[in-house]
């Protein structure tokens, strides 16, 4: 068996462009759900969003910023509409909206009425829209190879995705920490403890709620940015599965913890890796194709997801003594 | 204020419900919430005396609990108005209710479980900058201001006996101890009333001891205190006036010493007929009584002959 190639490969996937957008959708999905407790079932909307925002209007000849301002102001009114009728109601009923919503915007944008726009169903393709964050790159064309692994410095699956896509995640992080220790996280944690309580002291239980809706969609929109950069936009791919995904990785990781999702993302995406190129080696044909190889990793990803909400529901980072008081 | 001027502030006050009072915080006209058929409050005038303590008592049901909502913000009623420091406060959203320094406290404790005692109650602290989004992200914006809270928190988790537990977890206390912090979280932004909904459910008689003083001395600072209550012996002890519910109505005000002897506490409490004898023959006599009577008793013997028909 080729080791040394199947260790890079899952190595690979530590720092891979995908495990960072989808660390950035998890911080994102911490904002909502471990500091405030809203349930968003529908993060991959906000991705997609961001992700036609940006991609759109960069075909439509938008400088960088400008495109990235779309995405902002595409994910921040997708909130502000799933919250305006449902944060006044109990959790359960963002939770319906937001997975409703997020198909709609899935769902429109592969209708054929909006090919001129979104490409439908088969999508915007990556050439049309990359040029201008390839542009900003400081390095040459060409190949870097650092350590083991080789990767075009700035083309598609680029060291410059990498590193751009690494320091949004850091900066992240950065404002999840600052936010987390700071008044207004605290009142973002007692309004995921009790509501009512919180509004008996005199905060806008209201307000809170969609600012931390804004902000963890718009965290989801930039992740949608970095998660099509390498690839293309492909409505089907950004559906139910994805926000599970997020899910998982952020249970994973430890929700209400700052570097949960980051390292929830690492482990998914690697042990995923993992799966699958031992098991390409180790099982033969006769047992199970490559094809079911593939969704046999995806079975592991649902089990492994009942076994964390069961036996381990404060994820890798989180806060055990926390977790254990039962307040339900 | 002392209790002897309360007293005597009060003294003059008719002992009738809806009474005015000499200087009343809080005044409440025609309130009323239904929940379907049911009328749950209907509550004519109400005053209630700044500076007192003033216990809100009455049978299980009476709408104590309800008006409290009201009042608060935290339901909305079918009709009514209320003033609170001369502003109204209908329709305030409770949030802002509790801004305008009317703070409440639950029936069933609402300590935040996974929080820390001292988080809970750097949470009741009013005017903190760093709740607001953009400046939460600059902290030499809101860290003096968080000392100021800290301290203040600290202060009062000694007068309430917590300190030692300040590292804790809220959900690791035992019930009376939550009931306390809620107490003491609430007192964090200096509110001119607190309204105390049944304080003393299920707290054990040492604790209670010093709630009620906890509640005595916030009266002597000044504080306004409106308190829901079954325990009798507590309402007596602290309360300057008592205001009596049954059914959704105001039915008595009055001093707690004479209180509890007006009739129409009686009524509420036991019944209208309590001390009607039901065994009385007289009763009997009522032709109109026997002939119901004899009319069931034939309905019954009719259906036993059905069953038997058709077994």
């Amino acid at each position: 068996m080729d080791w040394p190639r199947i260790l890079t490969v899952v190595a690979g996937e530590l720092f891979a462009p995908t495990t960072a957008a989808y660390a950035l959708a998890a911080i994102g999905l911490n904002v909502h759900f471990g500091l405030t407790g809203l349930l968003n079932f529908g993060q991959a909307g906000f991705m997609l969003l961001g992700a036609y925002g940006f991609a759109i209007s960069t075909i439509a000849g938008f400088p960088i910023w400008a495109a990235l301002l779309v995405a902002v102001a595409c994910s921040t009114v997708f909130a502000l509409v799933l919250g305006i009728p449902t944060l006044k109601l109990r959790g359960d009923y963002l939770a319906i909206v937001t997975i409703a919503a997020a198909e709609i915007v899935r769902i429109v944008g592969r209708s054929t009425a909006l090919t001129d726009l979104t490409g439908a169903s088969s999508g915007l393709r990556g050439d049309s829209y990359k040029e201008t964050f390839q542009a900003l790159s400081p390095f040459d064309d060409g190949t870097t190879t650092l350590g083991p692994f080789t990767y075009s410095n700035n083309a598609s699956n680029s060291w410059w995705i990498r590193i751009a896509a690494w320091v949004v995640v850091v900066l992240a992080c950065l404002l999840v920490w600052r936010l987390m220790r700071s008044p207004w996280g605290r009142v973002l944690k007692g309004i995921r403890e009790d509501e009512d309580a919180v509004r008996s002291l005199g905060k806008n239980v209201y307000a809170y709620k969609m600012q931390a809706l804004v902000l963890g969609g718009v965290i989801g929109s930039v992740a949608g940015v970095f998660y099509v950069l390498p690839r293309a936009v492909q409505p089907d791919s950004m559906g139910r599965p994805m926000t599970f995904w997020i899910w998982t990785i952020l249970l994973l990781g430890g929700a209400a913890t700052v570097f949960g999702p980051v390292l929830g993302s690492m482990l998914f995406w690697t042990v995923l890796m993992l799966i699958k190129t031992v098991g390409r080696e180790v099982i033969p044909n006769t047992i199970m194709t490559n094809a079911q190889i593939e969704q046999f990793g995806w079975i592991v990803v649902g089990v492994t997801l009942m076994l964390l909400v069961i036996f381990r529901p404060q994820g890798i980072l989180g806060d055990k003594k926390e977790l254990a008081i039962d307040v339900r | 204020m002392s209790a002897e001027t309360l007293s005597a502030a009060l003294a003059d006050v008719p002992r009738s419900p809806g009474a005015p009072k000499p200087d009343p915080i809080l005044v409440a006209d025609s309130v009323t919430r239904r929940f379907g058929g049911m009328t749950a409050v209907d509550v004519e005038h109400i005053e209630i005396q700044r500076g007192a303590i003033t216990a809100l008592i009455g049978p299980n049901g009476a709408g104590k609990t309800t008006l409290f909502n009201l009042l608060t913000g935290f339901d909305q009623p079918n009709t009514g108005t209320w003033t609170f420091e001369g502003r109204s406060l209908a329709g305030v959203p409770a949030a802002r209710v509790a801004r305008s320094g009317m703070v409440r406290t639950f029936q069933l404790t609402k300590a935040l479980n996974r929080m820390t005692v001292m988080e809970n109650m750097r949470l009741g602290g009013a005017r903190q900058p760093g709740e607001n989004l953009g400046r939460a992200l600059l902290p030499p914006l809101w860290r003096s201001r968080e000392r100021e809270i800290t301290e203040k928190a600290e202060h009062l988790l000694e007068r309430f006996k917590l300190l030692e537990k300040k590292g804790d977890f809220a959900g690791s206390l035992s019930g009376g101890q939550r009931k306390l912090l809620e107490m003491a979280r609430a007192l964090m932004s200096d509110p001119t009333m607190v309204m105390l909904d049944e304080p003393m459910a299920g707290v054990n008689p040492a604790l209670t001891q010093s709630l009620l003083g906890h509640i005595q001395s916030l009266r002597d600072d000044g504080t306004t205190v409106l308190f829901v209550e079954h325990d009798m012996h507590m309402v007596r002890h602290i309360s300057d006036w008592v205001a009596v519910m049954a059914e959704g109505r105001l039915v008595a005000e009055g001093p707690p010493s004479t209180v509890m002897a007006d009739q129409a506490v009686v009524d509420a409490y036991l019944g209208a007929h309590h001390d009607t004898d039901l065994g009385d023959d007289s009763l009997l006599e009522d032709e109109a009584v026997t002939r119901q009577l004899e009319a069931e008793a034939q309905a019954e013997d009719t259906e036993r002959a059905h069953e038997k028909e058709q077994p």
